[in-house]
């Protein structure tokens, strides 16, 4: 989890809402969230059976509007909007250096303005410029969402649970949403945005917000029996879904081949030109070196972030995110290994070569082990 | 607010001991150190019979988020270990001084304890 100090942390809209649940603020890429209200393992827990709200307001929404903004987006990122055959529907791609290096990854609605975007917070800044330069003498203008907040709602209850306090008229919309589907409720201008996303491998909503409804709207989730979760169980959660979190699991030096990404990338058809697909071409032809995996240990100890992996024959590794699956009761871990790694492998865990399985991830689905 | 017993000694490893009527201390972790970790997912023990050194490692203590390892505060024979701790860590959590022991010492010399902190110098340590 980063964790860089400045002198005054930004807060969210719903910081004095933190803190009367009797949360624990950390500073968390320059913003004050919660870290947890109490227990990280109950938190966990709560949204792998029922339904908790995590406030995400510090990741950044921008809308991309302008007659270019489709082509544009086809060179910006690695997947291609060309898929999102009709409004609502969204995808989850990479944005690249030219040396095809994960800038950052995000993800992309297609909607009847345009497109929305939504970035990670710790990388916004970076974001914006580098799409900036990417935007000069298009057609294409950027809109920074600031005055949205934005919660998410998750677990195996979520959908009822939110529908039960948002407008009955939307309900059955919001059910009608498919998995990575989302769209504006009401005009754009009034800044109501519901998605069928989240972060933990369950079933839920992101809800965008403006900011200053966004107190009242996490009262009446409160209300509605959603417990707040913080930082912490959004870690653990993601984790056991085996979700990548960027600046660790990838960053501008790993490219999405090496980092369980490869999905995201659209190679056809061959003569989109999006920025970094020639290096990726390149690594490819010359057969990419690592490769993202699981990693289990079923035994004690905890895999950790930056523990080294050694694969006997082969050559070695390292641990991009480690944690105790609270699910699973034991370690997991996403690792970078080398491309001919087996079904099995070992962690230098605090001086220790330990035996760990090699599997494919997600370890958790919808509340279930799923890894074989 | 962490808790910092008045009738305990400490260290700024943050570890807790009690001089017992027999002679023998009894050593854990302090609330404020659990507090730090958050929650305790694992511990591991030192072996009954271990001559422990004045700060060695004496164990290891997981949260979900950080390994962090344990010290023998003063030098001493390994008595006992808290099994029961082994099975629940999460009484770390829940109960640090108390179900949440972690080993007990014959000390190699019971003067040891006069040098370590009191409650008063512990929690001035740690700001409460």
């Amino acid at each position: 989890m980063e964790s860089t100090m400045t002198a005054t942390p930004k807060t969210t809209p719903l910081y004095e809402s933190h803190l009367a649940a009797g949360a624990k603020i950390v500073d968390f890429a320059g913003w004050a969230m919660p870290i947890h209200y109490g227990s990280q393992l109950k938190e966990h827990e709560i949204v792998r059976t029922d339904a908790g709200m995590f406030d995400v307001s510090h990741m950044c929404v921008l809308d991309i509007t302008g007659t270019e903004a489709k082509d544009w987006l086809r060179t910006l990122i690695a997947n291609d909007v060309e898929k999102l055959a009709f409004d609502g529907k969204a995808l989850y791609s990479g944005m690249l250096t030219p040396a095809g290096t994960v800038i950052d990854d995000l993800i992309v609605y297609r909607t009847y303005y345009g497109y929305r975007m939504v970035v990670n917070a710790g990388t916004a800044d970076k974001d914006i410029a580098w799409m900036l330069k990417q935007a000069e003498g298009r057609d294409v203008v950027l809109t920074v969402r600031r005055e949205l907040a934005m919660i998410a709602v998750q677990g195996p209850n979520a959908i009822e649970k939110a529908c039960k306090v948002l407008h009955e008229e939307w309900e059955s919309t919001i059910k009608g949403l498919k998995v990575f589907q989302g769209f504006p409720f009401g005009s754009v201008e009034e800044g109501w945005f519901i998605a069928r996303t989240g972060y933990t491998g369950e079933d839920g909503l992101e809800i965008m917000l403006p900011a200053d409804e966004a107190p009242l709207f996490w009262k009446a989730l409160l209300g509605a029996g959603v417990a707040p979760i913080g930082l912490g169980a959004r870690d653990t959660l993601r984790l056991e879904a085996g979700m990548n979190l960027y600046g660790h699991d990838m960053d501008e030096t790993i490219t999405p081949l090496q980092a369980g990404m490869g999905w995201t990338i659209s190679w056809e058809p061959a003569d989109r030109n999006f920025i970094g697909r020639a290096a990726l071409e390149a690594e490819r032809a010359a057969g990419v070196a690592m490769k993202q995996v699981g990693l289990v240990l079923e035994g004690r100890g905890v895999l950790r972030e930056g523990q080294k992996v050694v694969v006997a024959g082969i050559g070695e590794g390292v641990i991009t995110s480690g944690t105790f699956s609270p699910t699973l009761k034991h370690s997991v871990a996403i690792a970078r290994v080398p491309a001919a790694t087996g079904d099995s492998a070992q962690v230098d865990l605090r001086g220790t070569l330990t035996d760990v399985r090699v599997v494919k991830m997600p370890f958790v689905r919808n509340g279930k082990k799923v890894f074989a | 607010m962490n808790k910092v017993p008045t009738e305990l000694k400490y260290v700024n490893s943050h570890e807790w001991l009690r001089l017992e009527a027999d002679g023998t201390v009894t050593i854990g972790i302090t609330d404020h150190a659990q507090e730090l970790l958050g929650d305790v997912v694992f511990v591991e023990l030192p072996a009954v019979g271990a001559q422990l050194d004045a700060d060695a490692t004496a164990g290891v203590v997981e949260s979900v988020k950080a390994a962090s390892d344990v010290y023998a505060p003063i030098a001493g024979e390994v008595l006992e270990v808290n099994v029961e701790l082994e099975a629940a860590p999460e009484l770390a959590n829940s109960d640090p001084y108390g179900a949440a022991w972690f080993f007990r010492v014959k000390p190699a010399n019971v003067a040891d304890l006069e040098g370590l902190l009191t409650a008063e110098q512990y929690s001035k340590e740690i700001g409460a």
